[in-house]
């Protein structure tokens, strides 16, 4: 079993969630809230992902972030360190790839928040950042959940953009599927049976986890 | 709070160094050979952590060249190391031949697809619905390969058979699957202990395709050029170059 890249997966997935997190809830509001006319354009960008052949988004990321590139040299020069096939690299691809998993349903959530209890909040006197904090983010807590375990399992399975960027080290960069592709090649049929099952298992039980919680938590609350 | 915990000592993982190790980016013909080299040499230096990963050399060229942290690059062709020294990206001198590589037709026994007497015609029989070959564009085998369908005349026959592996193990992994019936491999995966038994194969006469040299280099930022040296020395050796014989590696 392939337990070295199974915790780099797992960790990888982990900060990946964290990052989108932090930036995804920011975004999300500003999708939701804006008036601005171009929104759409943003929305575009941010879903492209979902669509992009994972092979073209590591390709422009390795291309990106690269040392010969102004990104690149500006993290050598603050770090010392590269971003390719570094976990780091892997990072900043993840969060990339993932984003339009966060992001959506971040966005769908707020967007289904009565927009009178936002206002009646605003007009009681409460700050914007407080309203968001105390009325929008737990009335949209189902859907920040659904987006992080989205993120999360997405991360989790990424395979072609690994390949592009990291460089299938062991122990900073071989993640669970690229370990699969690579015991496959190696003709080790049975670790890549287990190491496949167990992230079976894995995705099986964090969709069942959340699909679970939501229903026993708000089932009971009508959500409009 | 313990979100906290749980989060900085995942922080503290993703950010403690490593116990220096010797990271090969080894062409994928030698994935079972190298493996066996590599147990020997830490037999011997129970001190060092051998980490052999294997692709394309095409692939590990394209990486080595935006400075991937590789240790020590062994290449299925001599192009490849060649290139990355006009470049300046390998310690000076680092450049050696270690091998050269022989490509066969392999065929699982089950398919009862008779290489060994039929040899390239194999290629043409009705049974014989897809050829797995390594990608020419980034694997010399690949190359090896596409050369030797052109000059002993099948290519044209052929050429609607043919699938192609990012590398040449994969290629071997589809003809060992059966996925497909026959592939153009790598004569040191085909000797493989664990396969061996289960194919049959035809070896390509040498002169139907570019000797296929095997070299490689160290590269600049190579983070233990010394222990790097010792592999190689060790690689060189009458030992380690019993191992790739063994592998059906000829040696000069």
């Amino acid at each position: 079993m392939e337990w070295q890249a199974i915790w780099l997966s797992l960790r990888l997935s982990f900060w990946t969630t964290v990052i989108l997190l932090a930036i995804g809830l920011p975004a999300a509001y500003w999708l939701t809230y804006s008036l601005r006319k171009w929104k759409f354009l943003v929305e575009a960008v941010i879903a492209l992902p979902l669509v992009l052949p994972p092979t073209v988004l590591g390709f422009y990321i390795l291309m990106a972030i690269g040392p010969r590139s102004p990104a690149g040299k500006l993290y050598a020069t603050l770090t010392g360190g590269m971003l390719p096939f570094s976990f780091q690299g892997l990072l900043v691809a993840s969060v990339l790839y993932s984003l339009p998993f966060a992001v959506q349903p971040f966005a769908a959530g707020f967007a289904a928040v009565d927009r009178r209890l936002i206002e009646a909040s605003w007009c009681l006197g409460v700050s914007r950042a407080a309203t968001f904090f105390r009325v929008i983010v737990p009335l949209s807590a189902p859907a920040i959940v659904t987006g992080m375990i989205l993120a999360f399992a997405h991360t989790l399975g990424e395979f072609g953009v690994v390949l592009m960027v990291g460089g299938n080290l062991p122990g900073i960069t071989r993640t669970v599927s690229i370990a699969i592709f690579d015991d496959v090649q190696a003709l080790n049929y049975q670790a890549a049976l287990n190491t496949s099952l167990l992230l079976l298992g894995i995705s099986f039980c964090v969709l069942a986890a959340t699909y679970g919680l939501r229903r026993r938590v708000w089932a009971v609350w009508p959500m409009n | 709070m313990r979100t906290a915990l749980l989060a900085a000592a995942l922080l503290a993982t993703a950010c403690a160094p490593r116990p220096a190790s010797l990271r090969i980016a080894a062409a994928a013909d030698l994935r079972f050979a190298l493996d066996d080299v590599v147990q020997t040499y830490t037999r011997a230096h129970p001190e060092v952590r051998v980490e052999p990963v294997y692709g394309s050399s095409g692939l590990f060229y394209a990486q080595l060249q935006n400075r991937a942290p590789f240790d020590l690059f062994l290449s299925a062709d001599v192009e490849y190391p060649h290139k990355l020294a006009q470049q300046g990206l390998i310690l000076p001198g680092s450049q050696f031949n270690y091998a050269v590589g022989r490509i066969v037709l392999w065929t699982r026994q089950a398919s009862g697809i008779d290489v060994e007497h039929l040899g390239i015609d194999a290629l043409r029989q009705p049974a014989v619905h897809h050829i797995a070959i390594a990608n020419p564009a980034h694997a010399p085998y690949g190359r090896a390969a596409d050369a030797a369908l052109h000059s002993l005349g099948v290519y044209d026959a052929v050429k609607d058979k043919i699938v192609m592996g990012e590398n040449i193990s994969q290629a071997f992994q589809l003809a060992e699957s059966g996925a497909a019936d026959v592939g153009i491999v790598a004569l040191s995966l085909a000797m493989a202990p664990g396969v061996a038994t289960q194919g049959r194969y035809w070896e390509v006469p040498a002169s139907a395709y570019p000797r296929l040299e095997q070299g490689g280099a160290i590269p600049k930022w190579s983070r233990d050029a010394a222990a790097a040296q010792r592999f190689r020395a060790f690689l060189l050796a009458p030992e380690g170059r019993a191992i790739l014989k063994r592998y059906g590696f000829s040696g000069e």
